[in-house]
This record gives C-alpha cells, structure tokens and sequence, in this order.
C-alpha cells in the first residue's frame, strides 16, 4: 500500500513534468519524481522493527568482536540508503543546472511560458 | 507504520498543491514541505544519515529556486493546447501507469526486505563484515567510502561538472575574445 502511495505521487510529478507549460512547474514535477523514487528504494530495504545499520557496542561479541547474528537479522538494507545518498547530492547539483537555465531564459524572453519561448531571438 | 502513512498523505497532498497553485512562490514552498516531510520519513524509516543529507540539500535547493522565482512577473499561461501534444501526454502518462501497476504486482510486502530474499545478497557481506574490513560502525559509511568508492568518486564528479555548467551559464560577461 506505501508503495502504491509512492507510485502516486511519482504520477503526480511525472504528470506536472508533462503538461505544464510553466519552466518552474516543469523542474518541481522532475524534483517531485525524484523524492518518489529515493523514498520507494529506501522502503525496499525496510524491514519491520528494523535497526538503523549502525553498529552500537551491544551489537558486538564481547569474546570475539564479531558482529552478532541479531543485528544482521535485524538492521535495514545499507545498500540502497548509500545510493541514495549519492543520488539526493546529484539532484542537487542537476537542480541547480535546471534553475541557472530557466533564470537565463527568463533573462532573455522575460517569461516562463515554454510556449512562448520558440522563436529565435538573437 | 501509521506514522508512514500520515507523512505520505502528507507529501501527496502538498505535491498536488504544489502542481496545481498558480503562484510559483508557493508552489516553490510546497516543494520544501514535501523535502522536509520526506527527511522525517527517511527518519522513521532507519535512514539517519539520509535524513541528515536531505535536510541539508533542501535548505540550499529551496534558496536555489526561491533565487529563481522571487520579483520574477508571475507568467501567466495561456490555455490554447495542441491537439498533438495532449495526445502524446496521455499516452506516455498511460503507458508508464500500467508498467507501474505491473511492478506494483510483483514486489513482495512493505516490510519485508528484498535483500532478506537473495541468500548470498552484497548487504549480507557488508553488515556481517562490514566493521571487520573498514573499521567503520557505521555500515553505510564503510559502503560510500570504502566497498563503493568509486560511485561516490563518479558523485563528486558530476556534482562538480554540473556547478560547473551552472555557472557558465549564469556568467554575466562573455569571455573577451583573444587575439
């Protein structure tokens, strides 16, 4: 049920992204499907109860220093939060990319109206 | 997991807002509700330090498009639409609707870790060797800076390529031409 949540509000931005003809809407609908999907593969590897992956000093074998197998059991997936790490900082950096482009349009045709902006003006 | 559902409604509601509102301001305001909200899940979902990143990247991305939006005249669209244009819309939106459902079918239930399912899964390998090899507590720092180093090498690059090319674009003056 969460991920059809998610899946829904990836189609509210994928449809803004889509038919608006506004240059800002346009950038917030991909913004929008880009918090749709970090939060669906981060619930892929949620588990019920689940630990964060932090390894506390309950966690460890007194005698051994080996991991204990409760905490294997029990913490969420670490591979998915690490990507999406690297894939919140990128939006960031293709955001701004988007509103420098959008701010230099508006610099030159005075409007957001992608309609509005297709003849060649020199 | 009612917490979950809360904050989801949440983000659903303030992404509708956000598409539909005409003044850009606010919209640009609903987008930073949906990040915030977003953090808190990550939060409740056993992803700290996720929260703590999307927290931050939000406060510079709300500013970037604020900067963006703020003494700009407010644009209004006009509503003569292309009968092709809608036509592809409607189309491209249906398509991607149905592979979606089709997805939805075959994901096993919220709460049960698709990791848990493959037997010899790379996540297995970090949590159980994870702190032996690294010497890191935390398991998703020893994945970005040690196992995958390399993806967080290809980050940093296009992170710097993309400032990059945004500034190039914002530069006031055209380079002096030589010679």
């Amino acid at each position: 049920m969460l991920y059809a949540l998610c899946f829904l509000l990836f189609m509210i931005g994928l449809y803004c992204a889509i038919t608006k003809k506004n240059m800002v809407k346009i950038v917030i609908g991909i913004m929008v499907m880009e918090y749709a999907v970090n939060l669906f593969l981060i619930m892929l590897g949620y588990r019920t109860n689940g630990i964060a992956p932090i390894i506390g000093k309950g966690d460890l074998n007194p005698e051994t220093g080996q991991v204990l197998s409760s905490f294997i059991n029990g913490s969420v997936d670490p591979l998915p939060q690490a990507l999406v790490l690297t894939s919140i900082v990128i939006s960031l950096g293709s955001l701004a990319l988007m509103i420098s482009l959008c701010i230099r349009i508006y610099g030159k045709y005075r409007t957001f109206d992608i309609t509005k902006i297709r003849r060649l003006r020199g | 997991m009612l917490i979950l559902y809360v904050l989801m409604l949440f983000m659903i509601i303030a992404a509708v807002i956000a598409v539909e509102t005409r003044n850009l301001l606010s919209a640009v305001i609903c987008v930073g509700s949906i990040g915030f909200v977003g953090s808190l899940m990550f939060l409740f979902l056993c992803a700290p330090d996720i929260a703590i990143t999307q927290i931050v990247v939000e406060v510079l991305g709300l500013i970037i498009l604020i900067r963006a939006t703020i003494s700009r005249d407010l644009t209004f669209i006009s509503g003569d639409k292309e009968f092709f244009g809608v036509v592809v819309s409607i189309v491209l939106i249906a398509v991607i609707f149905l592979a979606g459902m089709k997805v939805l079918d075959t994901l096993p239930a919220f709460g049960t870790a698709i990791f848990t399912q493959v037997p010899d899964a790379a996540s297995q390998v970090y949590l159980s060797e994870g702190l032996q090899r690294t010497g890191a507590a935390n398991i998703v720092t020893s994945v970005i800076l040690d196992f995958r180093a390399y993806d967080t090498l290809g980050e940093a690059t296009v992170l710097f390529t993309s400032i990059l090319g945004a500034s190039a674009i914002l530069r006031k003056k055209s380079r002096r031409r030589l010679g």
